[in-house]
C-alpha cells in the first residue's frame, strides 16, 4: 500500500510538472519532449492502477506515433525561432479572462471530486471485471462482442483521417517526370514507331 | 492521504485538464502548442474514464478510452496536416498572425 501511494505520487507529480512545462516552455521542441514525458508517466499510472493494455497502448500509440508526428511537424516547419512570448508584447485582454475561466473550471472539478460519494452495489452489468482473467482478455471479450460496431467505427475514423491528411498535404509538383501506366499500355506501333526511308549519305533527322 | 483512492486519480485528471485549458487560453506562440493542449485534455479524460472503470469494476470505461485514443490520434493527424498546409501558404503559424476571419 505504501509502495502504491509512493509510486502514485511520483508519477502524478511528474505528469503534472511535465504538463505544466508543455504549456510554458519557451521553445516548441521542448514542449513536445515534455508531452512525451507526460504520456509516459500517465501510461505508467495506467499500468499501475490495473489497466495494463491501455497503458501499453498509450505508450505505443502516443509516444510512438502521435508525439513523433508532432516532432516531425515541429522540425519540418522551422518554428524554432518563434519564441514564446507570454505576458510581454502588446497588451491583450484575453489573458485575465482565460485565467479566470480556467481557474473556475479547476475549482468546479475539484468541488465535484471532493463532494462525490461512491454508491455501492448499483452496478449490474454484463461487462463487469472478472478477476481471474487478464485485462487484455477481458477487454477483448467485451470489445469484440458487444462493442464491435464502435470498434469498426473507430477503424473508419482512422481511415478517414488518413485520407484527409493525405489529401490536405498533397501537392502537384511541376517538372517531375512520372510513370503513367495508362500511357504506356495504350501506345501502339502506329503512333509510336515511324518508318523512314534513309537515303544514302544523308542520315535521319530526329526531333522535327 | 496514504490510501490512494478514486479521488486521487480524479484530482490528477482535473489538474491535467485545467493545465490543458490554460494552455489553450493563454497561448501566444504557435498553433502546435494548442494541439498539444488538446492532447493533454484528452489524456485527462482518459485518466477519468480508466479510474472510474477500475474502481467501479466495469470494463466499458476502458473500451471508451480506446475509442478516445483513436479519435485523438485522428485529430492530431488532421490538425497537423492543416497546420502544414497553412504554413505552406502563409509562412507563419503564430497565433497572432492568424486573423484571416477577423473581418
Amino acid at each position: 500500500m505504501i509502495a502504491h501511494s509512493i509510486f502514485f505520487y511520483f508519477f502524478s507529480i511528474i505528469a503534472i510538472f511535465s504538463s505544466l512545462m508543455v504549456i510554458t516552455s519557451r521553445s516548441t521542441i521542448n514542449s513536445v519532449f515534455f508531452l512525451i514525458l507526460d504520456f509516459i508517466s500517465v501510461g505508467c499510472l495506467f499500468i499501475m492502477v490495473g489497466a495494463e493494455f491501455l497503458g501499453m497502448i498509450l505508450l505505443i500509440v502516443y509516444v510512438g506515433a502521435v508525439a513523433v508526428l508532432f516532432l516531425f511537424v515541429v522540425m519540418m516547419l522551422n518554428v524554432a525561432e518563434q519564441k514564446q512570448s507570454w505576458f510581454i508584447g502588446k497588451k491583450s485582454t484575453h489573458i485575465p479572462t482565460g485565467l479566470i475561466v480556467s481557474v473556475l473550471i479547476l475549482l468546479e472539478l475539484l468541488v465535484v471530486v471532493g463532494g462525490w460519494k461512491y454508491k455501492d452495489n448499483v452496478m449490474s452489468s454484463s461487462t463487469l471485471l472478472l478477476s481471474e482473467t487478464s485485462n487484455t482478455h477481458q477487454l477483448g471479450l467485451v470489445m469484440y462482442t458487444e462493442y464491435i460496431l464502435y470498434f469498426q467505427l473507430a477503424g473508419i475514423v482512422l481511415l478517414l483521417s488518413m485520407i484527409g491528411a493525405i489529401l490536405l498535404t498533397f501537392r502537384e509538383r511541376i517538372g517531375v517526370k512520372k510513370q503513367s501506366y495508362i500511357k504506356q499500355i495504350s501506345r501502339n506501333p502506329s503512333t509510336a514507331v515511324e518508318l523512314k526511308e534513309v537515303k544514302s549519305n544523308e542520315g535521319v533527322k530526329i526531333d522535327d | 492521504m496514504i490510501e490512494i483512492g478514486l479521488g486521487h486519480y480524479l484530482s490528477l485528471g482535473a489538474i491535467i485538464f485545467f493545465l490543458g485549458v490554460i494552455g489553450i487560453f493563454l497561448n501566444r506562440k504557435n498553433v502546435i502548442v494548442i494541439l498539444m493542449s488538446i492532447e493533454l485534455i484528452l489524456l485527462a479524460v482518459n485518466i477519468n474514464l480508466i479510474s472510474f472503470s477500475i474502481f467501479s469494476g466495469d470494463i466499458v470505461g476502458q473500451i471508451f478510452t480506446m475509442l478516445i485514443l483513436t479519435v485523438a490520434a485522428a485529430e492530431a493527424a488532421i490538425g497537423l496536416a492543416i497546420i502544414v498546409v497553412y504554413y505552406r501558404n502563409r509562412g507563419s503559424i503564430r497565433v497572432e498572425d492568424i486573423h484571416g476571419m477577423k473581418g
